[in-house]
């Protein structure tokens, strides 16, 4: 008798507490899109915010969303990569879109031998803290500030300093262009840019001073001053000069490495050729003038000049822009 | 003497005020002037003397962009060189005119003579027009913040003004630009609060000056027999009671609430006695705001001092004048050691708001190594807006902007009390102040994502309507 | 040319270091610890030599030796406060292995293992002595007597005041409490005055007292902690004694045991009181409150360590409820 009467007692609470339950969880039930957990599961989780929402969980409903409307247009995780992107396809039954792989690119070659220290900065060594600060240690306000920011804001350990160059480094390997380096960075230096094919075969203008020539050389050897060499040069119109600084549209770009190799500040960079560009001068790589052009070879006599003396041909151009 | 001081908060720096009793001086022009087109808060100037123009002293170079805005006038006579970008206290390159000083010329239009011109004997100048004469002349807060002072004269039509407060504090260790003006100029300041209390239509004026200027009382006092409506408010010394928030506390026992809500909505309006000279030059001699009272100072400086400086003059030429800058490391301020700007060259030019070039030397020039925080609860007690430095300076370390703009992180008024105070060097003012932008950049995008939502609104209303 | 240094504002400190903060407490300190040579003598100096050099060491290996850091932080003073605080709050003829068990709680435990200074949630000198009363309850409450100087560990041993009150209470006799010391000679704490048994920190409420003004006067710390404490025990025991004879007068309560060393020298840690004036009055009448009930109804003679602590687990929460004023709330006339 002692024995049965707890179990009757604890079989009864038991009975109760199932009914209960099952009639919470059907009464309480939330609906949830069962495409939300398997594309939850395809993701990374992550939760990096480097497509743009608000963790894995916000771009696995931004998905499904998208799928009313027939397509994920530009929705796109770069973590996950193509491979991802292709599974949450095929959960939607949708068509994949093609993402092209990016990756974060520093553009500063400030580096300590480049950049001369004018001042020391004394206090908080956080790039943002030193931005409030002016221009920081040295005479250029658009360059790096070396403190950081984008190596705490990297969450897959691809970006670090170079102690030698006190400039960030990107792991082309590790980087999966989420974009955190390029929010934390407060001169916005850091751009996604297409990563290219083979070893990453790209190029770029590594400066963002948009200081007229001479300012700039003053502050950094390896400045851009904006001489506009490399626009001349360039058959594709990939390379425009806009507030003193040179910038490659990648869409254009045919990676001729034309601008690289006559920049008479070696501010065009590229990444993943086989071999490193040869100097050339720009007089040797405009296109030979067609006969209607014959007659106005302006560029011809300013060329040379330019070759040697790189600043002032800067600032004869200032002036000009000045002037008009 | 019965002293009033703000009722939160507050430090006392060590004074230094080495050229209190130092004389002003006019200091020598310089041989080119930088003239930044930005001097004030609100958009930049628009220059509209271009290369090769002639110029004289109190022509205009650069008219307002914008409400707020000032214009900007030349301070010597000569040539304009170039419109180029040079390094201002921001210590970032911003527009500027550069002008070849040629002999000093001034406008005719400026009345150069010593004559003191009573409020009393110009009836002609109604408010309206002595707003008009303030903004024409580019007036703008000489206490360092250079808001134009032409906007803060006309009050928005919800807050109804009833003093006007006088900032005679420079609670700022170091500085006297202040202090010599108001010894040196105090009928002109007591015409320009004359002035400045017909403007905003009140009749009711305070000048609070700190105890630590006791002459600068007593002098006060004598003034305002022929000034019955203006009175001198002593005040303890304390910092910041330069600050706006502060002083109409300490004067009037009113705080005003916090940001977006201003002075004036409880009744203050606040100038500085710089201000206040300033406006009585525009209004009665017609001079617009081109040279201003500037302390020249630092412990190590051979001879420190007071100057009246023309604006662009680079601070090079004034360290010069006070024997150079001293052996060591320095670190050169644009303002006190309290809230001054710290420059990267000694190349920037004077502008509107330089009230003083400081020069730190060696180890007050350096930060002391940070220890951890002990929890003492000093920031909070010296904190003048009752805010919770630590506890900001961490939220704000760690990202969590929500939780700042809980805790009122945009109240702060930047005075830097907290971080002065802190027993372990704690760099608090470094985070809170990056906390402070963040949030507000935060508070302006949802306040601009709320008008464009509304906006969509009402244009789908009106469709809807159609 | 020399460096140009740039920084943001503000460019002047005011001096103030942990530093000084801390060695102000350990001069504040210095007369109780006079007053404790005079009482105990040799076991004294023993005690509260072992407790302070024990501190010293077991911070500077576990910095240096278990977290790696480079900075040794044994000169920054918290330590060596630790020690002392420690060392008061032993009867006097406490054993050594004792004592360094003690230090190692208070150090290891209850300071380094949250990160070091200003990390730890609890007052680690009161981790160490809670540690130690629990673990080794017969040495810890058992006092000497004052006035033997040359005795350590074989000093006779007497009542406490604090004992007597208890003995009051359980037996309900009022008559018991008149075996009290003299107020007046617990407050002077007159050795040979046929009383002074209790801890090493705690038998001259004159010496602590001026501590208390010392620290006051470098604005070290602030009223608001030792005097809502000793207001709240003054007016909760002045009520009891009141209603209830077998309970002790307020002035007696407040002389006695370690509240004047807790109140004056333990609540009013930094780091682990709260921040603002109103909570640390709260946290303050809490204290008292709490040190009341566990002295009457509790089973310990002693409540000032216990109420420390438990307070010390709030000051979180009350650092969250108990916000400054902020500028611009009060209301407009």
């Amino acid at each position: 008798m002692y024995l049965i009467i707890p179990i009757i007692v604890l079989g009864l609470v038991g009975l109760i507490a199932a009914i209960i339950l099952y009639a919470c969880s059907k009464k309480f039930a939330v609906e949830e899109d069962p495409r939300l957990g398997a594309i939850s599961e395809v993701l990374p989780q992550a939760n990096c915010g480097g497509c743009g929402f608000p963790g894995c969980s916000g771009f696995a409903a931004a998905c499904v969303n998208a799928s009313a409307k027939g397509s994920l247009g530009d929705l796109n995780c770069s973590v996950g990569g193509p491979e991802c992107m292709g599974k949450i396809a095929d959960i939607l039954g949708l068509a994949a879109g093609e993402a092209t792989p990016k990756v974060a690119v520093v553009r500063c070659n400030g580096s300590c031998a480049n950049r001369p220290r004018i001042a020391q900065y004394d206090g908080l060594m956080t790039c943002r803290t030193v931005n409030s600060c002016g221009a920081g240690e040295t005479a250029c306000g658009f360059g790096c500030l070396g403190c950081g920011d984008c190596v705490a804001a990297c969450k897959f350990d691809a970006i670090h300093m170079n102690p030698e160059t006190g400039l960030p480094e990107v792991d082309d390997e590790k980087c999966v262009a989420c974009g955190a380096c390029v929010k934390a960075c407060p001169r916005f230096i850091i751009e996604l840019r297409k990563k290219g094919k083979g070893k990453g075969m790209r190029i770029w203008v590594d400066c963002v001073n948009k200081d007229k020539g001479a300012a700039a050389k003053n502050a950094c050897k390896a400045a851009c001053i904006g001489c506009g060499m490399c626009e001349k040069v360039c058959q594709f119109d990939a390379v425009h000069i806009e507030n003193n600084i040179a910038y490659i549209d990648q869409d254009k770009c045919r990676l001729c490495r034309k601008c690289e190799s006559v920049c008479p500040q070696d501010a065009i960079h590229s990444n993943g050729f086989p071999k490193p560009v040869e100097k050339k001068k720009l007089a040797d790589l405009l296109p030979k003038p067609k006969p209607e052009a014959e007659a106005a070879p302006a560029e011809q006599p300013t060329a040379p000049a330019a070759e040697a003396k790189p600043a002032e041909n800067a600032d004869n151009n200032n002036e000009q822009n000045k002037e008009a | 003497m019965k002293t009033f001081t703000f009722r939160i908060g507050g430090v006392h720096p060590d004074e230094n005020k080495i050229t209190a009793e130092v004389a002003t001086k006019v200091a020598a022009l310089p041989k080119q002037a930088i003239i930044p087109l930005s001097q004030h808060i609100g958009a930049p100037a628009k220059a509209v003397v271009k290369k090769g123009d002639k110029v004289k002293a109190g022509t205009l170079i650069a008219e307002a962009g914008g409400f707020v805005s000032a214009p900007i006038f030349s301070s010597v006579s000569g040539t304009v060189a170039k419109v180029d970008m040079a390094v201002d206290a921001s210590g970032y390159r911003k527009p500027a005119v550069f002008i070849d000083v040629e002999g000093d010329e001034w406008e005719e239009s400026i009345d150069r003579s010593d004559k003191l011109e009573r409020l009393s004997d110009h009836p002609e100048l109604t408010p309206e027009e002595i707003v008009n004469r303030v903004r024409a002349n580019g007036v703008v807060g000489m206490g360092g913040a250079c808001f134009p002072t032409s906007i803060k004269l006309t009050p928005p039509p919800t807050a109804k003004a009833e003093w006007v407060i006088i900032n005679g504090v420079e609670c700022e260790p170091y500085i006297t630009a202040d202090y010599r003006l108001m010894m040196e100029h105090a009928d002109e300041i007591l015409e320009g609060v004359e002035i400045l209390m017909k403007a905003v239509k009140v009749d009711k004026g305070f000048i609070g000056i700190e105890d630590n200027k006791p002459k600068a009382i007593e002098l006060f006092n004598q003034k305002v027999k022929f000034h019955p409506n203006i009175k001198v408010v002593p005040l303890a010394k304390k910092y910041p009671q330069g600050g706006e928030k502060q002083l109409v506390d300490a004067v009037v026992r009113r705080q005003v609430p916090a940001p977006p809500a201003i002075p004036v909505n409880v009744g203050a309006v606040v100038q500085n006695v710089g201000t206040a000279f300033a406006v009585y030059e525009a209004v009665m001699k017609n001079k617009p705001l081109f040279e201003r009272y500037v302390t020249v100072t630092g412990k190590k400086l051979a001879n420190p001092g007071n100057f009246i400086v023309r604006m662009g003059t680079p601070m090079k030429q004034l360290i010069e004048a006070c024997g150079g800058l001293p052996e060591g490391d320095n670190k050169i301020l644009a303002g006190g050691p309290m809230m001054g700007k710290a420059l990267p060259t000694v190349d920037v030019p004077v502008v509107k708001g330089t009230n003083s070039v400081t020069i730190l030397t060696d180890d007050d020039a350096k930060r002391k190594e940070p220890n951890p925080c002990i929890r003492c609860a000093k920031c909070v007690s010296a904190c003048p807006m009752g805010l919770e430095p630590f506890l900001l300076a961490t939220l704000s370390a760690h990202k969590d902007w929500e939780r700042d703009e809980k805790e009122d992180i945009v109240s702060c008024i930047e005075c830097g009390s907290c971080q002065f105070t802190c027993p372990a060097h704690r760099p608090l003012l470094d985070n809170i102040r990056t906390g402070k932008q963040t949030v507000m950049g935060i508070i302006r995008a949802r306040a601009a994502e709320a008008a464009a939502a509304k906006k969509a609104a009402e244009e789908k209303a009106a469709q809807a309507a159609k | 040319m020399a460096n140009l240094i740039v920084s943001l504002s503000p460019h002047a400190h005011g001096n103030d270091s942990v530093e000084r903060n801390m060695y102000g407490v350990i001069i504040a300190l210095i007369p109780a610890l006079i007053v404790s040579f005079l009482y105990f003598g040799v076991g004294s100096a023993i005690v509260c030599g072992t407790s302070v050099i024990a501190c010293l060491f077991f911070e500077w290996a576990i910095t240096k030796f278990l977290l790696k850091r480079e900075k040794s932080t044994i000169l920054d003073g918290s330590a060596i406060i630790t020690g002392i605080l420690l060392g008061f709050n032993m009867p006097s003829n406490l054993p050594i292995w004792i004592i360094i068990i003690g230090a190692l709680v208070a150090i290891g435990v209850g300071k380094m293992t949250f990160g070091g200074l200003g990390n730890n949630p609890f007052n680690p000198a009161l981790v160490g002595r809670a540690f130690l009363l629990v673990s080794f309850p017969a040495q810890m409450t058992t006092w000497p007597e004052a006035g033997q100087l040359a005795s350590y560990t074989d000093a006779t041993t007497g009542a406490t005041p604090l004992a007597i009150m208890k003995d009051a209470i359980k037996s309900g006799d009022a008559s018991v409490l008149n075996k009290l010391p003299d107020s007046l000679d617990m407050f002077l704490g007159n050795p040979g005055a046929g009383f002074g048994a209790g801890c090493i920190g705690e038998v001259c409420g004159a010496a602590l007292i001026l501590g208390l003004i010392f620290m006051l006067w470098k604005k070290i710390i602030t009223w608001h902690i030792p005097v809502s404490i000793i207001g709240t025990v003054f007016v909760i025991a002045g009520l009891m004694h009141l209603a209830n004879p077998i309970y002790a007068n307020p002035v007696a309560v407040i002389l006695s045991g370690g509240l004047l060393l807790g109140a004056i020298f333990m609540a009013t840690d930094y780091v682990t009181s709260p921040m603002t004036a109103k909570g640390q009055i709260i946290y303050g009448v809490a204290i008292g409150f709490l040190t009341i009930v566990i002295r009457n109804f509790g089973s310990y003679p002693e409540g000032m360590s216990f109420a420390i602590l438990i307070m010390n687990a709030f000051t979180p929460l009350i650092n969250t409820y108990c916000k400054p004023k902020r500028f611009g709330e009060v209301a407009k006339k």
